[in-house]
Order: structure tokens, then sequence, then C-alpha cells
């Protein structure tokens, strides 16, 4: 091994890895251990079963509408905290986190309570034929709610740090706004915006707390794959749980492989030659 | 084309950054913003290029008003101090920006062609596939400016352009942009604080402090006849001497100096360091030598005077000084001003 100025290395390296295997790697190990335990045929019949095939679409597809939700409003949300200054900022910046600190839960109780029919924007929403609660729609909202805080984070001290040179540049250069966003501004939080997107994302997938008062939970319409593993694992059936869960884990991993592919991509010009 | 400042005012919160400035820039002029850092003369550059709106007053562009003309149409070519590049764009995509985002539409092969041309003229030929992160400060500099020309500005806008690079790089680029500036002929504006480079580079150089013009005027003119205490003293090292003007005469301490001033009372005297003659046994004010500076073009002294005051001068090159006879020095082209007023100028002899 190199020799090295900073001190502490192995012992820091030996902790973290140690943490890591302990924490991490091992339960999920241990869930891939009990799906293989399945035979291939028995594994597939229950991956591919209708049930959990409604319930891989609904997830996805709300966890897709939820993410490009907040692609478009976290990054206008950092946009504002970042470039103006208003009384409240700092309370608003404050709020974008409570989603990670609320039980999510709680977070269910309080969307269901609002979005039900009788509730504030369940009563407002009626006359149009729109029903949240107990819905798809329902899934979305909670996905929403809880996954907000990661594109604001990732995105916010990227566009702290862009020089405001750039887009003076750009502007003196005879670029209109929408260009100077598209061709400058947009590029350069494209690897932040990457991350935050893998990270609603793969949370979304994930997400259970709070989905689960409000979806209803109807088997083949609005009943999550998270759901359907926990179902499963109430009635003993450990290896069915776990197989249905290692397709969530797969997913999660899949996307977050092809998120960072993405993001050496848009980060390439950092090489150095 | 000209450009015309008129009573330009700056104000940011409570701190005023420009005192109604009124400037005349002659088309094709190279023009050099000279002050120390808080004079306000990156304020007035960015008013010109329409990165800060003036507060008052007004810039012409020729004989069009400019003052509430928008950057993006105000057809200048900036470049900034840490050269502001895009850093996801190669060289050759950031110095087609301007060109692909403009209103006028050009074909992708002439914006290649340009391109082409613009590294060859900024001498960066065979670069345009780097990022801006792959080559040197020097580069990035050159890569900037060809930017800046892309789009044909009328007016060309630097600040502090060489600032953040190597003494030796800075004295190329400078040569080079003084090249660049007499094949193009474009009316050019620059910020700096250093001297040296404004008086190498600049046709004029005007002179900032405390957001007010001082002096302006060809390079021979500020460093021939400076016209205040302030404009001596940022111009370069400089001795200064209180004295007593009496009878039109200058004295220094009890030595009459020779330097005639017609306005009696306390005064100034400077004298840079070329000027300052070493007489060791022949009268003239009385200097102790403390130490001798070795320096690549000759000797410098360093020494005081019996009333405590420090000087610094050059001495003719020779093995080993003899500083144990006391010496006296005498003063040549020394400027005068009256002690605390700022402004009022005389010239000595």
């Amino acid at each position: 091994m190199k020799r090295n100025v900073l001190p502490g290395l192995p012992l820091s390296l030996g902790i973290t890895l140690f943490y890591v295997g302990l924490i991490v790697v091992l339960p999920l190990a241990a869930l891939v251990f009990k799906a293989a335990s399945l035979g291939p045929s028995e594994y597939w019949a229950i991956v591919s079963s209708p049930r959990a095939v409604a319930s891989y679409r609904v997830t996805v597809l709300s966890a897709l509408v939820a993410t490009a939700f907040n692609l478009v409003f976290g990054l206008a949300l950092a946009w504002v905290l970042v470039r103006y200054r208003f009384p409240g900022r700092r309370i608003v910046d404050a709020i974008v986190d409570l989603p990670f600190a609320l039980p999510t839960a709680v977070a269910g109780i309080a969307l269901t309570t609002l979005f039900a029919s009788n509730g504030w924007f369940g009563t407002l929403l009626a006359p149009f034929g729109i029903k949240v609660a107990y819905t798809p729609l329902g899934i979305m909202v909670a996905m929403c709610f809880t996954s907000l805080p990661f594109i604001v984070r990732t995105v916010q001290p990227v566009l702290e740090d862009l020089d405001p040179a750039l887009e003076e540049a750009a502007q003196s250069l005879g670029g209109s706004d929408s260009a100077i966003f598209l061709r400058v501004i947009l590029p350069l939080l494209m690897p932040a915006l990457l991350a935050g997107l893998s990270l609603s994302f793969a949370r979304s997938l994930g997400e259970f707390g709070a989905i689960i008062f409000i979806a209803g939970n109807q088997p083949m319409e609005t009943e999550i794959t998270a759901l359907l593993a926990f179902i499963r694992l109430e009635e003993y059936d450990y290896q069915a749980a776990a197989a249905i869960a290692s397709v969530l884990l797969i997913t999660a991993f899949l996307m977050l492989a092809a998120t960072n592919l993405l993001q050496a991509r848009a980060l390439r010009y950092t090489a150095r030659s | 084309m000209k450009i015309r400042l008129e009573q330009v005012v700056k104000t940011f919160d409570t701190f005023r950054a420009v005192h109604g400035v009124s400037l005349d820039i002659e088309s094709g002029q190279l023009v050099a913003l000279l002050g120390p850092s808080g004079s306000g003369k990156t304020t007035i550059l960015r008013m010109v290029a329409g990165l800060e709106y003036a507060d008052g007053g007004h810039i012409y562009f020729g004989d069009q008003d400019a003052t509430d003309i928008p950057v993006r149409d105000r057809g200048v070519g900036f470049v900034f101090q840490h050269y502001a590049l895009f850093p996801h764009m190669t060289i050759a995509e950031n110095v087609a920006f301007g060109m692909k985002v403009s209103k006028t539409r050009r074909s992708k092969p002439e914006i290649a062609t340009r391109v082409s041309e613009l590294l060859r003229l900024v001498k960066l030929e065979g670069l345009g596939d780097r990022f801006p992160g792959q080559i040197s400060g020097g580069q990035r500099q050159r890569v900037a400016l060809a930017r800046a020309l892309a789009v044909d500005p009328k007016v060309l806008l630097l600040d502090e352009p060489f600032g953040a690079l190597d003494a030796n790089v800075r004295r190329d680029l400078r040569r080079w942009l003084r090249e660049i500036h007499d094949e193009l002929g474009i009316t050019t504006l620059f910020v700096t604080h250093d001297q040296e480079e404004a008086l190498d580079l600049a046709d004029r150089v005007v002179i900032l402090n405390e957001g007010k013009i001082v002096q302006e005027g060809k390079p021979a003119e500020v460093c021939r006849h400076p016209g205040s205490a302030f404009v001596m003293q940022f111009l370069g090292d400089v001795n200064k001497f209180p004295g007593v003007a009496r009878d039109g005469l200058v004295f220094i301490g009890e030595t009459a100096t020779g330097i005639a001033f017609s306005e009696d009372g306390p005064v100034d005297v400077f004298v840079r360091p070329r000027d300052v003659i070493w007489e060791k046994d022949a009268g003239g004010i009385p200097v102790d030598i403390e130490r001798i500076l070795h320096r690549p073009d000759g000797l410098t002294a360093v020494g005081t005077t019996k009333d405590a005051i420090r000087v610094e001068f050059e001495i003719p090159e020779q093995a080993e000084p003899d500083l144990s006879r006391g010496a006296g020095i005498i003063l040549r082209n020394a400027q005068v001003f009256p002690r605390g007023v700022k402004s009022s100028a005389r010239v000595g002899p």
C-alpha cells in the first residue's frame, strides 16, 4: 500500500466496511438467499402472478409520475430558494425537510384525511369527478410528498455554486433566457438532477407507510409491491415475500446503475486529459 | 464605435460606487480604466456592458443612447477575469455559443468555419475538442476572447483580463492583445489595477479613485505630468518628503532643494527612485544608507533622512558601494503638491 500522510485510513476503512456489511449487505443477502431457496419455476410463478404484476405496474407508474412531478417542482423550489430573497425563505427552506422528519404513516393519515371525499381537498375535487384517496392518484400524492426533499437538496448546493459570470457571459453573447437555461444552466445541473431523480424514484418504489393509508389497497388496482410483500410476510410465506421484495431490489439497483452511467456521461467534461 | 459616458452614477445599497463619471472613448481606441480596488472601475465597465444599469446619467454608443439597452442586445464582447467559460462545452462549442443562440441564423458549416478562424486568431488551433478544464489559464483567457469576438461586437470590454495569470504569461498576452486590437481595430475598454499593464497596453489611461476620474490621458502624459499626489503614488514607486515652500522655493528639513514652487505653505515632494541622485560628499539632503538591495536591473539603496523619512533610490552599479562616508541626495524631476489638498496640481522644474 502507498504511504499516506493522512492518518487513520486502515481503521476508518475497516469500521465503515464492517458497518456497511452489517447494516446494508447482510439483510439484502439474507433476502436474496431466502428468495433463492425457491426453485426457478416457483420463483417465477410468484413474481409473475397477475396480482404481483399488477402491483409492479401501479408502483412503478406511480413512482415515475411522482418523480417527474418532483423533478419539475423540486427544481423550481430549489431555484426559488437559491435565487431569490423573500420573507419566510428560511422557513420554506426548513419545511422542505419535513417529509424526511415526519413519520410517513402520519403523512399518510394526514393526506388521506385531506383527500377523502369529505376532506378539505376532496370536497373541492369531487365536483370535477376527481378522486384521489383510494385511487392510484393517492399513491402518487403520497410518493410526491415523501420524495420531494431529494431533488431540492441535491440541486440546491450546485445551483448555489453556479458562477453568476457564466450567465452574464451567456447574456453578453446574446443568449435569451430560455437558451441560457437550456444550454448552460440545465446541463450543469444535470448530474445533480440525475442524482436527485434516482434517489426520489428509489424512495417512491420502496415507500410503504404513507401509501397504505391513502391507497385503499385493492389487489390488482391500488396494491403496491411493498404491501404485497408485507401481506405474504403476515401469511408466514417468507419465501414469497422475499421473492417479491427481490423484484423491487433488482429494479432499484438497475435504476441506480443506469443513473450513475448517465451521471458519468454528464460529468465527462471534468475528466482531465 | 465611439463610446460616451455622461455623468454616470451608480449606487449599491448605501455605497456610492461611481460618482458622475463622464468619459469619451474614440472609435478604435484601446483605453485602460486604472485604479485601486473599490475605485469603481469594474462597475463602470459593467455599466458600459449592460451588466449593471446606471442609476443616473447616460451611456452612448455612437449616437445611440444605450443606457437602457439590455446586455444581450447591446452588442458588446465581455471578457471576464476568471474567464467564465462554459465548463460542459468544448473550446469550439464555447466559441460557437454566441453564434448558435444568435437571432441571425447561421448554418453549421458557416459556424464551424468561423470557429476555426477565431481559434487560429487566438493561436489555439487543434484545441477545439478539449474542455476548459483541460487547458491552461492563459489558453482559457484566449478562448474567452475568441468567444467574445465571435459575435462581432461593436465594443470589446475586458475585466482584469490578465489578473489571474502568472507574470510571464501576462506579459505575453498583453503584447498579443495589443496585436489583436491593432489587427481588428475594435474599440476596447479594459479594467486593471496594474499600472504597468495599463501604461504598456493602452492608447489612453483613465485613472480612477473613489468612484471619480482623477486623471486621464496618454500614458506619457500621466507619467510625466501626474495631476495629483494620488496619481503620482499610484503609478509607481515613489519617495515622499514632507517639506515647506518659502519665498517660491521648497525646503526639506533645513535643506534648500532648489525646487521652485509658487504657493507658500506645507508641501509634499514626490520623487521616483531613479530621480534621486546620490552625491556622496557634496551637500544635498543628508541620508544614512542602511541597506543595498540587489535587483536584476541595478542596485537600490534604502536609507533614512535625519527626520526619519525612508528613502529608496537607485545607485550606480559597483561591486562594493562604500557606505561609510555618509551621503547626501539631490532630487531631480520632483513633483510638488500642497499638503492636504487633493486635486490641485503643480509641476516642479
